[in-house]
């Protein structure tokens, strides 16, 4: 008994620090919690690892997961650089979706609202829908930077609005681009057998990860998260930190709207990302980011992302019901933030502290009897 | 009196201090000097559409009624420093429920209250142990809470029910009508004011409602936690208890809105209440209560939402038949309003900005 206590004691401390530094990590519960859902699909579903070439493109499960994804993973990195700088979400990124999407789509269109031709440069529309989406972002970023108002209600603004402006800009009607032209950014250029959609998430990653890693820019906004007033004092300017982060959200969003609207070749105010910025804020927090701001990671909000429609994907393969989704998502959810809750947590370590202090004493016994 | 006077002539900085306005008044003033200046000039503008007639000033509440509950659920949260974001989802809910109970099971109409009013404090209970015990981010807890509504809503039907329950109608379309206050109209007989019993309950629970924070320990204690949570922890109020009461308070709010709403529209329909929740959210902005916590009065909010029912009853006058133009003035509102706060807000802190109450205004002080 006792060399068994012995032999155990002289594992524990190699096994000890990985574990407790797994349990840390934050990325690693939303990897755990998209491993489940992807074992549950290769349960239910065996042709889930199956990709096959259909129609000139790569189709199959897990290329749909990641094309369906990619608007979500977009918002996504936006919405993580805002909830970092400014503990606030950002819930205007749906809204600026249409937006830079309408001022695209009206380029192209002229004031028709059903061409078959271009009536601008492709580029220089694509161009201005960033435009209008870094606009926007501006908007909120000035509210929230210069006049200190919570993010979530400065972005309400442009929430409730958002739309209406959209399809004013679009003349009270939804938008048809014919040109197959316009279906490259958000289906396929042809010839590449992989969807654009997913080419430019993972370029968008890339950007993003780059430009918040070589630059300082990732430091900045942490520190301005985690105390705005200190790193003001330490010689930061946390009012253009802020104000940036939410232009580069508001790019994003941009980015993501006119993936959007290009892959249903149409511009609908009303429809065009609709309720997105619920998915990308449950999408920062899966992945492990706090949602009081600081510490962020881009790897730990992608793997939310795609995890968000992993479980999207798995339910309708289910066979539930669009609109019966939010019951399961909304379930699934909770679950998974009550499980990653520090109050949940420290109630586990106190319980499993319980049980560990009743079998010390038993083992401590035995070996004094010896 | 005689003290009083003694130390105000001492030091004349105290008195100043005592005669301006809190931030929460200003506001408030604000917003009820706004409502009345776009009633006067909804009124001089669009003489033909009768603003001056006591009825279309009544059917501002009896129109919005259930926005009034939703916005005061709100407020009560927003007071404490938390969000709910599922009131409009839980609306649609309990419509739909009624109806389907109702139409369905063929339950007596009384039971639609106790139906409600539970699945108001349902929600709020469930959100309020994970915000306040569970200490998970309010605004993550009742997103859940309108998914899981708006979610439920489908589940239970997805083709909207019409109520025809003879008694749920009854109440539907009774009418109080107010004594002295008509207009004669031009035929000879008279457009009498009236209110719903909707509009009288919500009418009630605000005048509860006002009583609550301002006279009870539980109401001054909303405002301890909103404002300062350590500090009204470090004065011995249990403040996770607070937070959960607020969000059952608000949940049960949201349950009356529930029902008032499927009053005014009786049938259920699963996109009832869509959005609502963003409409009790500026409402109750433009009300003067702050996000941030600790400050505002459900008197603002009445106005809140009655700025919000006036607009939509004056844009489509304006001859703009767009749906959308509404909510782009609603928001211009808003925006104006979050302004405000803020350099209030910021004024405050500094100490700066105070106005001086009139001579009329003064409250002397009994002691």
């Amino acid at each position: 008994m006792s060399n068994f206590n012995i032999g155990n004691k002289s594992y524990l401390p190699a096994l000890k620090p990985l574990a407790m530094n797994l349990l840390r990590s934050r990325l690693t519960f939303s990897l755990v919690i998209l491993l489940i859902v992807v074992v549950q699909n290769i349960i239910t579903t065996p042709t889930f690892f199956n990709i096959s070439i259909t129609n000139g493109f790569i189709s199959g499960y897990i290329p749909n997961i990641l094309d369906e994804a990619s608007e979500l993973v977009i918002v996504t990195l936006g919405m993580t650089l805002v909830i970092a700088v400014s503990g606030g979400v950002d819930i205007s990124v749906g809204a600026i979706m249409a937006i830079s999407a309408a001022f695209c789509g009206m380029l192209l269109n002229g004031a028709e609202y059903r061409t078959d031709v271009f009536h601008s440069p492709y580029i220089l529309a694509l161009f201005f829908g960033l435009l209008g989406g870094a606009l926007c972002g501006a908007f909120n970023g000035f509210l929230v930077s210069v006049l200190k108002i919570q993010p979530m209600i400065a972005t309400l603004i442009l929430f409730t609005a958002g739309r209406s402006i959209a399809k004013q800009i679009t003349f009270g009607q939804t938008i048809y681009i014919m040109n197959p032209q316009y279906k490259w950014l958000g289906v396929q250029i042809p010839g590449v057998p992989v969807r654009t959609t997913i080419i430019v998430a993972i370029v968008i990653i890339a950007l993003v990860v780059l430009f918040t890693k070589l630059t300082s820019f990732g430091l900045y906004v942490q520190s301005v998260g985690i105390n705005g007033s200190a790193s003001r004092l330490v010689g930061l300017n946390s009012r253009v930190i802020t104000f940036m982060a939410f232009v580069i959200c508001g790019i994003l969003a941009g980015v993501a709207g006119l993936v959007g609207s290009s892959g249903v070749g149409s511009v609908n105010s009303g429809e065009l990302g609709l309720a997105i910025e619920m998915d990308a804020i449950l999408a920062v927090a899966l992945g492990g980011n706090l949602l009081s701001g600081g510490k962020f990671s881009i790897a730990g909000s992608v793997i939310g992302a795609y995890t968000i429609q992993a479980i999207t994907t798995t339910l309708y393969a289910m066979s539930v019901r669009a609109d019966q989704l939010n019951v399961f998502k909304a379930v699934i959810i909770i679950m998974i933030i009550v499980a990653s809750s520090d109050v949940f947590k420290e109630r586990i370590k106190k319980l499993s502290r319980k049980k560990s202090s009743k079998s010390m004493p038993v083992g401590g016994q035995i070996n004094e009897g010896q | 009196m005689k003290d009083n006077k003694k130390s105000a002539m001492v030091s004349p900085d105290f008195l100043i201090k005592r005669k301006a306005l809190s931030n929460a008044m200003v506001l408030l003033l604000i917003t009820i000097s706004l409502y009345v200046l776009l009633y006067v000039i909804s009124s001089v503008m669009f003489v033909d559409s009768n603003f001056s007639k006591y009825s279309v000033f009544f059917n501002l509440f009896n129109n919005k009624a259930y926005l009034l509950m939703l916005a005061l659920g709100l407020t009560v949260v927003m007071i404490t420093g938390s969000i709910d974001i599922s009131v409009g989802g839980v609306t649609g809910l309990i419509s739909m429920v009624i109806a389907t109970m109702l139409m369905k099971s063929g339950v007596s109409a009384i039971w639609s209250i106790p139906v409600a009013l539970g699945i108001g404090i349902a929600f709020g209970i469930v959100q309020g142990f994970l915000v306040a015990y569970m200490e998970i981010q309010p605004f993550i807890v009742t997103l859940s809470g309108m998914f899981f509504a708006r979610g439920m809503i489908s589940v239970i039907s997805t083709q909207s029910v019409p109520i025809t329950d003879k008694l749920f109608m009854s109440w539907s379309s009774a009418k109080v009508y107010i004594p002295f206050l008509y207009n004669a109209r031009r035929n000879g007989t008279s457009d009498v004011a009236y209110l719903t019993p909707a509009a009288i309950a919500a009418i009630l629970v605000l005048i509860i409602l006002i009583i609550v924070l301002k006279k009870t320990k539980f109401g001054r204690s909303l405002y301890a936690v909103g404002g300062n949570p350590q500090s009204a922890l470090l004065m011995g109020i249990n403040v996770k208890r607070i937070k959960f009461m607020a969000h059952v308070l608000c949940g049960l709010l949201a349950g009356i809105g529930g029902l008032l709403f499927t009053l005014l529209s009786p049938s259920g329909n699963p996109g009832n209440g869509y959005g609502y929740e963003i409409d009790a959210i500026s409402s109750s902005v433009i009300g003067g209560i702050m996000l941030s916590g600790g400050l505002g009065l459900p008197i603002g909010t009445l106005f809140g939402v009655l700025i919000n029912a006036l607009i939509e009853r004056v844009v489509p006058l304006l001859g703009i038949v767009e749906a959308s133009w509404p909510r782009i003035i609603t928001s211009a509102f808003l925006f104006v309003f979050i302004v405000l706060q803020s350099v209030f807000a910021g004024a405050g802190k500094k100490g700066g900005f105070k106005l001086l109450r009139p001579e009329w205004m003064r409250f002397r002080s009994r002691k």
